[in-house]
């Protein structure tokens, strides 16, 4: 991670022990899903009882845990998926602009992931098979509600539009990766994956 | 020659033996340590291609493959200078090809993915290529996805030198480079290509696959899930 080191963010202050006399104030943490499967958010739960230690630490702003639907200034923001759409990169940008420390989540956000798999196709043709070629469709229509967010012409890596903080790839990472770096980073320290956390399928 | 064995030069500041005629990385390999590397292989003459196993011989940058071993050589290699500088190489080879790990029959058993464990490739950091590299699955019992390769040209020396065939060659130049099947079709089930080849067992990732045989041992059980590439013998490495 040394290459990263030289950008790295200033680590947080490690938080004094919840229970002793006033309240702590907590941290901030928001987490979304992109184009992505929430197969991470998945993974993210099988840190299981933990959570329960976890959610005296932080609070969550913006994520699927809480419904809340856009992000306040936040400490932590988690980013899973990476960006096939107009919506994505807003949402994305929203995270960047408040969150001081942000994290891809997973291959999708960290490479692109299986989304990414379309990119050697144009986007027109996957359109054209999908809505108008493909065996049984009748008189198929390419969506075209305003309400749609546009199709990128690729998908991207969220690191390939925002400074991106830290990242855990996996497919997805496992809920002791994740919990090993958002451990490391409560404590104020460089997060670090050895063997057996760190992987990319 | 025995006289030879007792020379040493410093790995690290660590003596290692080596006999004449032999590189570094031989020397360290037979030495127990390990120095990162993708397109050497011990049975293979040096192709000196990848530049992962770079040094620093008496501060200066120079492959280990290819570098005989002297007496009294410093010999640097797992330093953070050399190791940020192998990462941005593999980083260069995951975006220049498509390495979707998570679909690769591979995985677990690749030293591309291996390599970019141990050396802490926490992610692809430059913009990908996503080039479009069709596969050929024309041979009944081998696929080739080019999709993954990282012209080490492992394929290209085992066909070449100990199968006698030339199957393999690489074409292009630069950035253009790629590896081709040696057929007027281009595919490989117009070579004399064969399960018993050397070639055929040779590939460090995932590009000359035995077909029906990808998943019989499960993700989570393999060479690399066991230990990382740096905690394993090189003469194990031939799959």
């Amino acid at each position: 991670m040394s290459e990263l080191d030289k950008f790295a963010p200033s680590p947080l202050t490690p938080l004094p022990q919840v229970g002793e006399g006033n309240e702590v104030k907590k941290l901030k943490v928001a987490t979304t899903s992109l184009a992505g499967c929430f197969g991470c958010h998945m993974s993210f739960l099988d840190i299981d009882e933990r959570l329960l230690e976890l959610v005296k630490l932080v609070e969550f702003d913006r994520s699927p845990l809480t419904d809340i639907k856009h992000c306040g200034p936040c400490d932590i923001g988690i980013i899973e998926g990476g960006l096939c759409n107009a919506e994505n990169v807003h949402v994305l940008r929203e995270f960047r602009a408040n969150c001081k420390i942000l994290i891809a989540l997973g291959a999708c956000a960290v490479n692109g992931g299986l989304p990414a798999q379309r990119n050697h196709l144009s986007l027109a043709t996957i359109l054209e098979e999908v809505y108008h070629a493909q065996h049984g469709l009748v008189d198929g229509f390419i969506p075209n509600d305003p309400e749609l967010p546009l199709p990128l012409d690729r998908v991207h890596p969220i690191h390939e539009v925002v400074k991106v903080d830290y990242f855990i790839p996996g497919c997805p990472p496992s809920g002791d990766a994740i919990w090993k770096v958002l451990t490391d980073l409560l404590a104020g320290r460089e997060p670090e994956l050895g063997h057996g956390l760190i992987h990319y399928d | 020659m025995n006289q030879d064995k007792l020379e040493t030069f410093t790995l690290d500041g660590q003596p290692i033996p080596f006999s004449a005629g032999q590189t570094i990385i031989q020397a360290a390999m037979a030495a127990g340590v390990y120095i990162p590397h993708l397109c050497f292989h011990p049975e293979f003459k040096p192709h000196g291609s990848c530049k992962l196993c770079t040094v620093k011989v008496n501060g200066r940058q120079t492959a280990s493959c290819t570098y005989f071993a002297q007496a009294n050589l410093v010999v640097e290699s797992n330093i953070t200078e050399l190791n940020d500088e192998r990462r941005a190489l593999l980083q260069m080879l995951f975006v220049e090809g498509n390495h979707f790990c998570p679909s690769c029959e591979k995985s677990g058993d690749c030293q591309l993915q291996a390599t970019a464990y141990e050396l802490k490739m926490m992610s692809p950091h430059f913009d990908h290529f996503f080039p479009d590299r069709p596969v050929d699955a024309t041979h009944p019992d081998y696929l080739l996805d080019f999709n993954r390769c990282i012209l080490c040209s492992l394929c290209v020396r085992a066909s070449r030198d100990v199968d006698g065939k030339a199957v393999f060659a690489l074409s292009g130049r630069g950035i253009n480079s790629h590896l081709i099947v040696n057929a007027e079709s281009g595919n490989l089930v117009d070579t004399d290509f064969s399960s018993t080849d050397k070639a055929a067992h040779i590939c460090p990732v995932g590009v000359i696959l035995k077909k029906r045989v990808g998943f019989a041992v499960p993700i989570g059980q393999r060479r690399f899930d066991a230990q990382p590439i740096s905690a394993q013998p090189l003469s194990k490495e031939d799959v």
